[in-house]
């Protein structure tokens, strides 16, 4: 069951093989079951989740449900939901019970997709592994030793351990790319500002982007299907024409010119890595596609200004956390000062801390034009960039990351370390395009994800291309096998 | 490059949290670690480049002035530290 497509257990609901109050049971057991060794929720919402699922079941029963309606679902711990603890992974907010829905939420809740519960996630979203939750870190499905990728990294794992069939996620850097790729699932991050971000906690709100996490292109072309929409209490939602994601995932990919950046296979690149990367694009052009070679010669820039924009920007966004008005604040505060400082450096933890920090400092009187604005030039040289690859090809591929999943405990000594660690996915947020994660094989028996990366508004395509590779490869079917077998890795 | 203590002193009170005097070497260490990732930018030539805010060059929408939020402050209230009388509440600011 918790192997089936979003299409297979949408038949199976629609033609009343099958409840949404038992396949919602069925997930929330396998998370009772499971989750106490992944760590991949912080909350679990099983009232809810049944409850939904009964309003489902009567919509199926009188026959006028959306293909989506009764298929169990989670959300990042980012996404306010109206009444459920919503804690962004944070002290913080450990007491924070959202009094309102984030749109992505009252999107899928118009649709009776139970929620299950809230996944685990690096603290507010600033991390490449997971493991700055309050909440203890999220262990990767695949080999309990390693990190499951992050922010999303409690999503990514609850879809790769058949936990939740879709789960929503975030990219700011990464954040949905990176764990897809390091769990062995499929995630897309939309062009920004196609997903509404209201009621998405705020990191670094030019680059912060929604996006659904689940096993296949497919299932992410359903999702996608009711997440992109104009949302008037985003300032940034864009207006986009209405497209059927999935109309097009069958289409042929003869004569597709697909973009390979020499920059992409360069230093630092496991070759191992690069190895699998390779095979996939033979796999595409087996199916008829052309490569082209194009440059990126300011992609080595990227994490550069990307480290002086979002925590610029989450300096800016994470001074609305000061104990006032909801949230953490500090026992006995001695005077007005105290208690904001105080329950600062209490709430938040080490990563937080030190990104609010380096923002400061970043747009503080003297060093702002050194910084913020010398990094917001840069970032248009990696647009440009992309914008002129783009003149050649249709797609961009490469890695998503340049090992497959690092060990738990490895880099969280050495920040630095962790944030080259995003070097591939980081530019993509910088320009603001869509781009996707999926399965393309292991390394040390761990998952290695595809980076498909299309100019604006290309979400179709990247779908389409995708689909058309796991109709040849079954990298997206495999599963880990303790978790079939319940034995331990 | 290599932050003072007093520049650790003067990032902590503009990111308003509280740094314990113990911490000001360990914590300044680690910031000038990121911010030597910064000084990459310094070689990358942006002569004639603007500064880019948006992806899509877009910008802000406008709206008609219009109150367009209901009260909720009840509901608002139920999750704060510290209310009375529909006020928060914060440590006396004025003696």
């Amino acid at each position: 069951m918790h192997n089936l497509s979003i299409k297979e257990l949408s038949a199976l609901l629609q033609s009343k093989k099958i409840s949404s109050v038992e396949l919602t049971r069925y997930f929330l057991d396998r998370i009772q079951k499971l989750d106490a060794e992944l760590n991949s929720f912080v909350t679990i919402t099983p009232e809810l989740a049944l409850q939904m699922a009964e309003v489902a079941d009567a919509k199926l029963a009188a026959g006028n449900a959306h293909p989506l309606t009764g298929i169990p679902m989670a959300h990042k711990d980012i996404f306010c939901t109206d009444g459920v603890k919503t804690s962004c992974g944070s002290k913080m907010l450990d007491n924070f019970i959202a009094p309102y829905d984030a749109h992505v939420v009252t999107q899928l809740k118009a649709l009776d997709m139970p929620i299950l519960g809230k996944t685990n996630m690096d603290e507010f979203a600033m991390g490449s592994s997971t493991e700055s939750s309050y909440y203890g870190a999220t262990k990767n499905p695949w080999d309990l030793k390693a990190v499951p990728g992050g922010s999303s990294g409690g999503s990514a794992a609850a879809v790769a351990a058949g936990l939740v069939p879709f789960a929503s996620g975030t990219d700011t850097g990464g954040s949905i790319r990176q764990p897809a790729s390091f769990c062995g699932i499929s995630g897309i991050k939309p062009t920004y500002g196609a997903i509404s971000r209201f009621g998405m906690i705020s990191y670094a709100s030019s680059f912060d982007q929604g996006g659904p996490m689940a096993r296949s292109a497919e299932d992410n072309a359903w999702l996608l299907n009711a997440m992109v929409d104009f949302d008037e209490r985003d300032s940034t939602s864009l207006k986009m024409d209405k497209v059927d994601y999935t109309a097009s995932l069958n289409d042929a990919i003869k004569g597709l010119r697909i973009g390979v950046p020499a920059e992409y296979f360069g230093e630092g690149l496991d070759p191992e890595v690069a190895k699998v990367i390779k095979q996939a694009i033979a796999e595409l052009e087996k199916q008829g596609a052309e490569l082209v070679e194009v440059h990126l010669p300011n992609q080595h820039l990227a994490v550069s200004a990307y480290y002086v924009l979002a925590p610029a920007e989450a300096s800016s966004n994470l001074s609305r956390f000061d104990g006032v008005r909801y949230g953490y604040r500090c026992e006995n505060p001695q005077d007005l000062n105290d208690l904001y400082t105080r329950s600062r450096a209490e709430g938040f933890g080490a990563e937080v801390k030190r990104r609010i920090m380096v923002g400061a400092y970043a747009l503080s009187a003297g060093y702002y034009d050194a910084y913020y604005l010398k990094a917001q030039k840069v970032r248009r040289l990696v647009r440009d960039d992309f914008t002129k690859a783009f003149e050649s090809c249709d797609v961009i591929l490469g890695p998503v990351a340049p090992t497959p999943a690092f060990n738990l405990g490895e880099k969280t000594d050495d920040p630095v370390s962790m944030y080259l660690a995003d070097l591939y996915t980081i530019p993509v947020n910088l320009a603001g395009l869509p781009a996707m994660s999926v399965p393309a094989g292991f390394v040390n028996e761990r998952p290695v994800g595809l980076h498909l990366v299309g100019p604006y508004f290309s979400e179709a395509k990247i779908l389409n291309v995708a689909h058309q590779y796991q109709q040849v490869t079954d990298w997206h079917k495999q599963t880990p096998e303790w978790i079939e077998g319940g034995r331990q890795a | 490059m290599s932050l003072q203590v007093s520049e650790v002193k003067k990032i902590a009170q503009l990111a308003a949290i509280a740094v314990e005097p113990a911490e000001f070497e360990v914590v300044g260490k680690k910031l000038s670690n990121i911010l030597d990732v910064f000084a990459q930018l310094e070689k990358a030539d942006t002569s004639g480049i603007e500064p880019m805010a948006h992806p899509l060059d877009q910008t802000q929408r406008l709206r008609d002035d219009l109150v367009t939020e209901d009260n909720q402050r009840e509901k608002f209230q139920v999750i704060a530290p510290s209310t009375e009388a529909g006020l928060y509440l914060v440590p006396q600011v004025i003696e």
